[in-house]
């Protein structure tokens, strides 16, 4: 890939890395989500296959699809107090420390990974640690898991350029479907729970 | 025919047809003799031999091709995989009991299906992708979805998952390290993402604090079998790490690290246990010391650490089983299971009060019970290597009976004129009497078990000979 182009992935990655820590609508983290799978596609391009790279972005599209239309049932804003610390400063500042120590960390990953390309390791680390970051901030289930999500997509990056097998290839993607199935059964799990009567809860229970 | 797809592949589809039945009494004893049948013919069944049943000639092969990699079941490996699904029949067997078998049956059998899958898988280290959706089907297991989520079932999905990127890399990394065994700063690092790997998967300190936020939240029964499946595999998938890499099984450095984090889990986690206040808590620091003897176990000389570690196994499964189904036992009829809940309950649930009693104890080492031969033998070896670190082993023993002669004093601190009923129904009774008659014929004749575990070692290329 040539550099500019991998300039421009990495900044993609930046910019839907950051807005999934910053963004306070479901509907605009599902959207980063799904637009960080295209960075994740286009920088797996570079050591995988077209076919193999592809199941990457369509299991990262349908994870984030599972989460909207899970979430979709439920839209009423989220509440103050659920995504702490509030303060998107506060984010801003941890996400830019973040972001120094991975393009900092990246030359030495990149030797580590078998010349798996600076700018794909910087990414590869960016999306950990903003994923990582995301993962410290919350415990709503919608949020670790485009966290977990974010983290997965960063180590799914760096491990395309070292292991291109079919079976890994997809049993992540398996996994990726996984997580988002999980992340929108706990949601439901936290919904009906407020919705429910104790006495429906346990009719639904018995049944 | 071949052995993955007996072992792996036709439970899972079981599994699947299974989420079709509603009835939990077909559910359970189905579920109890599928996996007690799998276990027989895991034990009996030649691999890669001919052998005749009535006038047909069968060999079963070992290997299934999948996606261009490979499902092996070795012949050395059967007695494993009869250990595993012989406990998962026990587990099927109790979920009637514990009136749970609705959906802990089919997700159970694909949990031990996926497990037996990452065991088998070649290459070893993918076995981390399926554990990691072991850890996915888990979450429906110990959760209900008309219960909010609480924080430990958050944490578990999060620690579990983090597991898998470090174990993947560091395979990769290990393999640079062989091929250039001088490379110290490749071997430092590489050691370094697997011990990450490994602190997530096994839950090492302080990473385990979701095990006991996750008793009190989930049902006890499932949540056992989780605690009960998960670190076992695991370990035997560390084992397996160190029986692949000479460099690592001959690392100095290797023993000191897994000799003070067995030491770490044990003495918190019997410590921990003693002050706790909660039933299900005191059961999940139980399951953190029993992985600190298992390290601790590996922090011996292998061909002697092997066979307790596999020693150690039966008296965990059976221990926990009759925890966990004692608790599901009570836990419908107190708020909680709080000590301030279940006091005097010994006369009114009294099977269950003594099966979680002697579980207890059996996981503190006592005499006459199952867990007691692996702990003498390991508390020997180790103080032969390490007077010290025996020392803190019996703080940790000391922290275990506290917490579990605790338990015994608040439940059978009854109103002084209250009298003697039996709570538990019949069946619960009869799995709750078998649990605890198992644990005395494990601690009274450890050698009944030695008929399966003698050749466990041989799965193992360098360990254990």
């Amino acid at each position: 890939m040539p550099p500019f182009l991998s300039s421009v992935v990495l900044l993609l990655l930046t910019v839907t890395s950051v807005g999934i820590l910053l963004a306070h609508q479901w509907r605009w983290l599902v959207i980063f989500l799904a637009v960080q799978y295209v960075g994740v596609f286009l920088f797996a391009l570079e050591h995988l296959p077209l076919g193999m790279a592809t199941v990457k972005v369509i299991a990262g599209w349908m994870g984030a699809a599972i989460l909207a239309m899970t979430r979709s049932y439920d839209d009423e804003a989220e509440k103050a107090g659920d995504f702490l610390p509030q303060g998107r400063f506060f984010r801003l500042t941890a996400a830019a420390i973040v972001g120094l120590i991975a393009f900092t960390a990246a030359p030495q990953v990149d030797a580590l990974m078998g010349d798996a390309g600076a700018a794909l390791a910087a990414g590869s680390l960016l999306l950990v640690g903003m994923g990582l970051l995301h993962l410290g901030m919350t415990d709503q289930p919608m949020r670790v898991t485009a966290g977990l999500m974010t983290v997965l997509a960063g180590f799914e990056v760096l491990y395309a350029a070292v292991e291109n097998s079919v079976l890994v290839a997809a049993l992540l993607a398996v996994i990726t479907l996984g997580l988002a199935l999980t992340g929108a059964y706990l949601m439901t799990a936290a919904r009906l729970a407020e919705e429910l009567s104790a006495e429906e809860k346990e009719e639904a229970e018995a049944a | 025919m071949n052995a993955p797809l007996i072992w792996i592949v036709f439970p899972a589809a079981l599994a699947l047809l299974l989420m079709l039945t509603q009835n939990k009494r077909l559910l359970s004893l189905s579920g109890g003799a599928v996996a007690a049948f799998l276990a027989i013919a895991a034990q009996f069944v030649p691999l890669e031999e001919a052998f005749r049943v009535g006038s047909m000639s069968i060999r079963i092969e070992s290997s299934l091709n999948i996606l261009g990699r490979q499902l092996i079941i070795q012949p050395s490996e059967g007695p494993l995989l009869a250990l595993l699904y012989g406990a998962t029949a026990l587990w099927f067997f109790g979920a009637e009991a514990s009136q749970s078998a609705s959906k802990f049956v089919p997700l159970g059998f694909l949990i031990t299906s996926l497990m037996i899958a990452s065991i088998a898988v070649e290459p070893f280290l993918y076995a981390a992708l399926f554990i990691e959706m072991v850890v996915l089907l888990s979450v429906p297991l110990v959760t209900s979805l008309y219960q909010p989520p609480g924080k430990g079932i958050i944490r578990f999905l999060i620690y579990q998952t983090l597991a898998m990127p470090f174990i993947l890399l560091s395979g990769w990394l290990l393999a640079g390290v062989e091929s250039s065994p001088g490379n110290l700063s490749l071997a430092a690092q590489s050691a370094a993402v697997l011990g990450l790997g490994f602190a997530f998967l096994l839950s090492i300190f302080p990473l385990y604090h979701w095990m006991p936020m996750l008793m009190e939240e989930a049902p006890p029964f499932a949540a056992g079998f989780l605690l009960w499946i998960l670190p076992t595999v695991t370990l035997i998938f560390g084992a397996g790490f160190i029986d692949r890499y000479s460099w690592l099984r001959t690392s100095p450095e290797l023993i000191v690290v897994l000799r003070y984090s067995g030491l770490i889990m044990l003495v918190t986690g019997g410590v921990w246990a003693a002050f706790q206040n909660h039933l299900g808590r005191i059961m999940a620091y139980g399951v953190v010391a029993e992985t600190g003897f298992a390290l601790l176990a590996l922090s011996l000389d292998l061909r002697l650490g092997i066979p307790i570690l596999f020693l150690l196994f039966p008296a965990r499964a059976l221990g926990l089983a009759l925890w966990s189904l004692a608790l599901t036992v009570l836990k419908p009829h107190a708020d909680s299971l709080r000590y301030s809940q279940v006091r005097g309950a010994l006369r009114q649930f009294p099977l269950a009060v003594t099966g979680i009693v002697l579980a207890s104890l059996s996981v503190s080492g006592l005499p006459l019970l199952a867990g007691f031969p692996p702990r003498l033998a390991l508390w020997d070896s180790l103080a032969r290597v390490a007077p010290d670190a025996a020392l803190w082993m019996g703080v940790g023993v000391v922290g275990l009976f506290t917490a579990s002669f605790r338990m015994l004093a608040v439940m059978s601190m009854a109103e002084e004129y209250s009298g003697w009923e039996l709570g538990e129904n019949w069946l619960q009774g009869i799995m709750l009497g078998l649990g605890a008659t198992g644990l005395f014929i494990l601690g009274i004749f450890p050698q009944t078990v030695q008929y399966f575990l003698a050749a466990l070692p041989s799965m193992f290329e360098h360990l254990g000979r």
